[in-house]
């Protein structure tokens, strides 16, 4: 007789099963990638949930045109190698007005080079159905949310009025118009999604391991020079530091953090003895108290 | 963050092997307002040592600034996670949280413990497998207590602990623990459950949340946290029947057929002999598909993929099952619901329901009782609203496969959804399928509806009259039956207040009554146009939901919804009757237009107004109308 299933087994089951739930009840479901490592994990289980079959929806990226270089290197070959039908979606008009998170701040550009163009793209392409790679355990407000999120037809989630949802039965019902935002590893922590990493050998970006790379301390935080739009100050000069990346995202935005992890034991190991939380390397979420529950409410992911 | 164990730093690979071999415990916290509950999963993050330095920074300056400890951490800022709450200082949702030991990892649903939001705990309690009910050891065992012990074992969670908290505040006395764990007992005798485990504890202090207490050197048994960790949840599904409902028919091309789901009961290997509930067809199992090979075996609670050896026909929503021991499959059953929406439970309106990936249209019919979640005590009750349980019988229009709920936790479960609103209104647990529903069979009469109608030279039809009060709508009904008469046609109209009169002069006007109404009559104008008769039914009918009922009685075609769209100004204005009158006056509640909804017909099949038509112009265009229908002509019928 087999053992009982380990908690990765079940996770893993648990997710497929949403990710079929949603394949089933939709008529354009989308995957959002955001080539980090959640993502890694939900497109290694999309895989999973439909072999010997490719996913039955394609992958999209909403990019702000500041990603880290290596990011969109990694996300053209895992599409490329996997045989995805990738969207690789920009707000236009962001980028003819020239929004930058050094010129416009960091509110500015995330609103519009990602909130705004994601709903634009999620117009664009009359997608019914977009999976994320959030996780409850990332932040408190996100602890509530349901795996089927019910997006009003401005793309609004409203924290008062959610379906319940018991056992493993999803309400795939919208009006048009409407859609949902589907969560399949709400479940997992991040000690999770490493270990899974680790466990299924899953490719991730290399910005994950240490490596020297040029990077310049401002305001307590390690900013990588990933290429020559950014500004320096006066005495300011790139250092070459042995850093790596604990979450991905605008290279501007995203904070290093000097580290000698260059394997995934050593991620895992560094990580479980260290005194700092995953998103403390996001400059969103400090703006001020409750200020991820009001980019939900607009449409953040 | 740091874990537990010294391999982290020594041998990170032998504690990544370890790792593997975790288990997953799911389980739900239910406590009142003030019980504590909050500070007990803080306190079991921030012992499990899950709290980051920069979280712990904001709680200390949270818990100076809104905290309740008196400027001392207060751990149940840890949680609360909407600004709302936060100011309120209460949880008003189900969150889920997440912490893990070396031996398991573990999900938190954390339910609110005030009273209006029983319908979170169920949410909460229906993927626990342990409950954690708290008591203030101070106040002893509440109404509360025995309303979260109910949903919990209604829910079926076969494991609890009674954490006895606050245990600090009456000086840590074995008596008054075992005076309220005995009452417990008592209690709890009328419940499922298979174990109880009562746990003496402060939360604040953590006197027996990881570390047992000096404090209760007359308590012996485990601490909460070695309790959770150890506990033995039932893995039966395993040993029950093999059922896999199918999610996904996977066919990347012609010589790949899979049928992909979640197993919920049973296991299932190559050579298997499976039926299909829907059809009956039976084949054996050849390959189970995984993207990590073929698997020798499958048990329950595995997303797989099977391939069969015949061609059999399978879609989503067919459950694939053992064939020795197939599941029940009926169209009829009686359920336990909970009712979680705002607007009642309308008995004999027709709602969706989606048990695993099966949908359905449904009706609940009449409840045989509420079961009052405070005292359990069964009470009489035509309705269910928000937060209510009862016992009904669904009637679907389509056989549902399903075990009984209390002898498979992974199947029999189902939510109920409104079909114009979209929203979870409610969710059912079913107790058995009711015989009845193979019992009673149509009885196939010799001279049917086709020809009966023949013989009248006509097609019988339901013309279905629906406005407001004062529309016109009898008025316009009577001229169109008088008209259909002098052409020859047989006819009978159902009048909303005749009816009223005898076969529904046991109803009022409260929503479910007036479901209830339209269905009788609904039914009745079914039996006359089996009859072959054209039947007018004038009825205001001002829900949807229950027009399409009716519709869904009688066959395609034969339904004529007549719109009489006369705006609710000049009804009032004629208000023939004096009833607008009185509405305003408040003297008739429930009245259509003034308290209670009218939702317009977005598809009648034939629209008029006697705002800008004359009743006889009004009239004329429906009879016109019919003609064009074919409902005047004579049906030749198949025989």
């Amino acid at each position: 007789m087999q053992p009982n299933l380990t908690h990765l087994r079940q996770l893993e089951a648990e997710s497929i099963h949403i990710i079929r739930e949603v394949a089933a009840s939709f008529e354009r479901p989308v995957m959002l990638y955001s080539i980090g490592k959640d993502s890694s994990v939900l497109l290694h289980l999309a895989r999973k949930a439909f072999y010997p079959a490719p996913p039955p929806f394609p992958l999209m990226h909403v990019d702000t045109t500041w990603k880290f270089r290596e990011m969109i290197e990694f996300r053209d070959r895992i599409a490329a190698e996997y045989g995805f039908d990738l969207i690789v979606h920009i707000n236009q008009d962001g980028v003819k007005q020239g929004i930058g998170p050094f010129t416009h701040g960091s509110s500015l550009h995330t609103d519009v080079m990602k909130t705004e163009s994601l709903k634009q793209a999620l117009n664009k392409y009359k997608f019914d159905a977009a999976f994320g790679g959030a996780r409850r355990d990332e932040e408190k407000a996100r602890a509530k949310e349901r795996v089927f999120s019910f997006r009003t037809e401005t793309h609004r989630w409203d924290p008062k009025n959610q379906r319940p949802e018991l056992w493993d039965i999803y309400n795939a019902r919208i009006n048009k118009g409407e859609s949902i935002r589907a969560f399949p590893i709400s479940n997992w922590t991040e000690l999770d999604i490493w270990q899974y990493i680790y466990l299924e050998q899953i490719p991730i970006v290399p910005l994950y391991y240490s490596a020297k790379r040029p990077v310049v301390e401002r305001d307590g935080t390690l900013i990588m020079v990933d290429d020559d739009r950014m500004p320096l100050n006066p005495g300011e000069k790139p250092e070459m530091k042995s850093v790596r990346f604990r979450t991905l995202g605008c290279y501007p935005l995203t904070g290093a953090v000097e580290s000698e992890a260059a394997t995934l034991p050593d991620i895992i190991q560094e990580m479980l003895l260290t005194r700092s939380s995953e998103r403390q390397g996001r400059m969103i979420d400090h703006d001020q108290a409750g200020s991820m529950e009001k980019k939900k409410q607009e449409g953040y992911f | 963050m740091a874990h537990q164990s010294d391999l982290i730093a020594d041998d990170i690979l032998g504690y990544l092997k370890a790792q593997e071999e975790k288990s997953l415990l799911r389980f739900i916290t239910c406590g009142s307002v003030d019980d504590g509950k909050s500070t007990l999963i803080g306190r079991l993050l921030w012992d499990s040592k899950l709290i980051f330095e920069d979280q712990l920074a904001a709680l200390e300056s949270d818990s100076r600034k809104v905290g309740t400890q008196g400027g001392e951490i207060d751990f149940a800022l840890l949680l609360d996670g909407l600004q709302a709450e936060r100011e309120q200082g209460i949880t008003i949702d189900v969150a889920y949280r997440f912490f893990s030991t070396d031996k398991r990892k573990f999900i938190v649903a954390d339910t609110p413990g005030h009273e209006q939001y029983t319908r979170n705990m169920a949410t909460g309690a229906s993927t626990a497998d342990v409950a954690v009910i708290l008591i203030d050891a101070r106040k002893g065992i509440l109404t509360q207590t025995r309303r979260h012990s109910f949903i919990t074992s209604l829910l079926g969670i076969k494991h609890v602990v009674l954490a006895v908290n606050k245990m600090d505040l009456i000086d840590y006395d074995q008596s008054k623990f075992d005076a309220i764990v005995a009452e417990y007992q008592e209690f709890a005798k009328q419940l499922k459950y298979s174990s109880i485990t009562a746990i003496p504890l402060s939360a604040l202090r953590g006197d027996n949340m990881v570390e047992a207490s000096a404090n209760t050197p007359w308590y012996s048994g485990p601490t909460l946290l070695a309790h959770l960790e150890n506990v033995q949840v039932e893995q039966d599904a395993v040993e029950k029947p093999f059922r896999l409902p199918v999610q996904w028919v996977n066919r990347p091309n012609l010589d790949f057929r899979g049928f992909s789901g979640t197993i919920s009961s049973g296991r299932v290997k190559p050579g298997d002999e499976i039926t299909v509930t829907a059809s009956g067809q039976t084949s054996k199992v050849k390959e189970i598909v995984t993207f990590d090979g073929n698997l020798d075996v499958a048990i329950a609670g595995q997303a797989i993929t099977l391939t069969l050896e015949d061609e059999i026909d399978i879609s989503r929503g067919d459950v694939i099952a053992e064939a020795e021991a197939k599941p029940d499959f009926a169209d009829q059953f009686e359920a336990r619901i909970i009712w979680m929406h705002e607007d009642h439970l309308l008995p004999g309106r027709p709602y969706l329901i989606k048990m695993g990936a099966q949908v359905a249209n449904a009706q609940i019919s009449a409840l045989k009782y509420k079961v009052n979640v405070n005292t359990l005590e069964h009470e009489p009750g035509k309705t269910l609203e928000l937060n209510e349980v009862g016992i009904a019988n669904v009637s679907a229009d389509k056989a549902l496969a399903f075990d009984p709920y209390d002898e498979n936790r992974h199947s029999g479960r189902f939510i109920i959804i409104d079909r114009y609103t979209n929203a979870t209104v409610g969710a059912g647990m079913v107790n058995h399928s009711l015989r009845r529903a193979t019992n009673i069979k149509w009885q196939e009469m010799d001279i049917n509806k086709g020809a009966r109608a023949y013989q009248k030279g006509q097609k019988s039809a339901v013309l279905w009259f629906t406005g407001l009060s004062g529309a016109g709508k009898s008025t316009v009904a009577n001229l169109v039956e008088k008209k259909l008469h002098a052409l020859g046609k047989h006819t009978y109209t159902l009048d909303g207040d005749n009816v009223r009169h005898g076969l529904n002069k046991d109803l009022g006007f409260t929503d479910a009554d007036r479901v209830e109404n339209i269905r009788r009559v609904g039914e009745t104008a079914k039996l006359f146009v089996d009859a072959g008769v054209i039947t007018l039914v004038s009825f205001i009918s001002p829900f949807k939901s229950e027009r399409q009922l009716a519709r869904s009685l009688v066959e395609d075609g034969e339904f004529i919804e007549v719109f009489i769209d006369t705006p609710l100004e000049v009804c009032e204005q004629r208000d023939v009757k004096g009833l607008y009158k009185k509405a305003r006056a408040g003297e008739i509640a429930n009245f259509t237009g003034i308290d209670s909804p009218y939702e317009r017909p977005e598809n009648a099949e034939i629209v008029v107004s006697t705002a800008d038509q004359s009743a006889e112009e009004a009239a004329e265009i429906i009879v016109s109308k019919l003609e064009e229908f074919g409902v005047l002509g004579a049906w030749f019928p198949e025989i």
